[in-house]
């Protein structure tokens, strides 16, 4: 079980106390009728979907309730850091090195199999 | 004339005992409750109208006799009074600015006690509830099998679970079998 640290809790709570709420750091276009479709459609549909760390929004809903945001990488499901909605995204040190110490199917199995 | 039929309140564990000599499982007596949100600056105003101070710090509660005060988030509390005492009258007294949902109907509450209290309810929740790190005093929202509950330490061996009365038949079921898992 994942343990994930609510910034408004102040402590690690089990991962069934929360719910992803999809990419964080998505910023409502201003003058969303202008646009064009291509551009709404690169706000509201197109997301990365990174192998390694990405920033999402996570909801403490059987909790306090607070959404906040959170690193997380996503090859290993590590948090690397979780803070407070509205904050800038933290400085991360260095990309941590999971691939060498994560069991992926790719590692364990490789591709022929 | 017909006769008027008359309806008679039902509580939603009525006369129901559970658990096992490591933990008793019971109904709490009704009480009234309300579902408090209130910005920080109102937050004096309203401690003095209800007559207990809302805590400010995560997990932490105050009391004052039968009066609780829960912190269930930065600006969310549940206030309980086992007397059964008008709470919304007494948020409205503070005129500061709140807003207080009267859920005494919708909540119920289970007493959990016995020495084996912690493990009957770690039987469906996840969190570490050591004396260390949930201490008396301590509550918290937090989730139960499937149920979501609000969990208050009252004594170092007690412990009142809160949850939604359309939960309540499941929450005291699951609570009972973890109680009778307790004692082996």
């Amino acid at each position: 079980m994942l343990l994930i640290y609510c910034p408004y809790c102040e402590e690690e709570r089990s991962e069934l106390e929360f719910r992803n709420g999809g990419d964080a750091h998505i910023a409502r276009p201003t003058n969303m009728a202008e646009i064009s479709d291509e551009e709404f459609e690169a706000y509201f549909f197109l997301r990365d979907n990174p192998k390694g760390v990405i920033f999402e929004r996570w909801r403490h809903i059987h909790g306090c309730g607070r959404f906040f945001n959170a690193a997380r990488d996503t090859v290993s499901d590590r948090f690397i850091a979780t803070y407070r909605a509205g904050e800038p995204k933290p400085v991360l040190d260095a990309e941590p090195k999971t691939p060498a110490t994560v069991e992926t199917y790719e590692a364990l199995e490789g591709a022929a199999q | 004339m017909a006769d008027q039929a008359m309806a008679t309140r039902k509580a939603p564990l009525e006369g129901l005992r559970g658990g096992s000599p490591a933990a008793t499982v019971t109904p709490a007596v009704p009480a009234s409750r309300i579902a408090l949100r209130a910005p920080a600056e109102s937050v004096s105003a309203l401690s003095a109208a209800l007559g207990v101070t809302l805590p400010v710090r995560p997990k932490t509660s105050a009391s004052t006799a039968k009066r609780h005060a829960l912190w269930l988030g930065p600006d969310e509390w549940l206030v309980i009074d086992e007397d059964g005492a008008d709470l919304m009258a007494a948020a409205a007294s503070s005129n500061a600015l709140h807003s207080a949902t009267d859920v005494s109907h919708r909540n119920t509450a289970v007493i959990v006690s016995g020495s084996g209290a912690e493990v009957a309810i770690n039987s469906g929740c996840p969190q570490d509830l050591s004396l260390a790190i949930f201490p008396v005093g301590a509550c918290s929202r937090t989730i139960f099998g499937k149920a979501e509950i609000i969990l208050f330490r009252t004594a170092e061996d007690s412990f009142r679970v809160e949850c939604w009365r359309s939960f309540s038949s499941f929450v005291f079921g699951l609570l009972s079998e973890g109680a009778i898992d307790a004692g082996h």
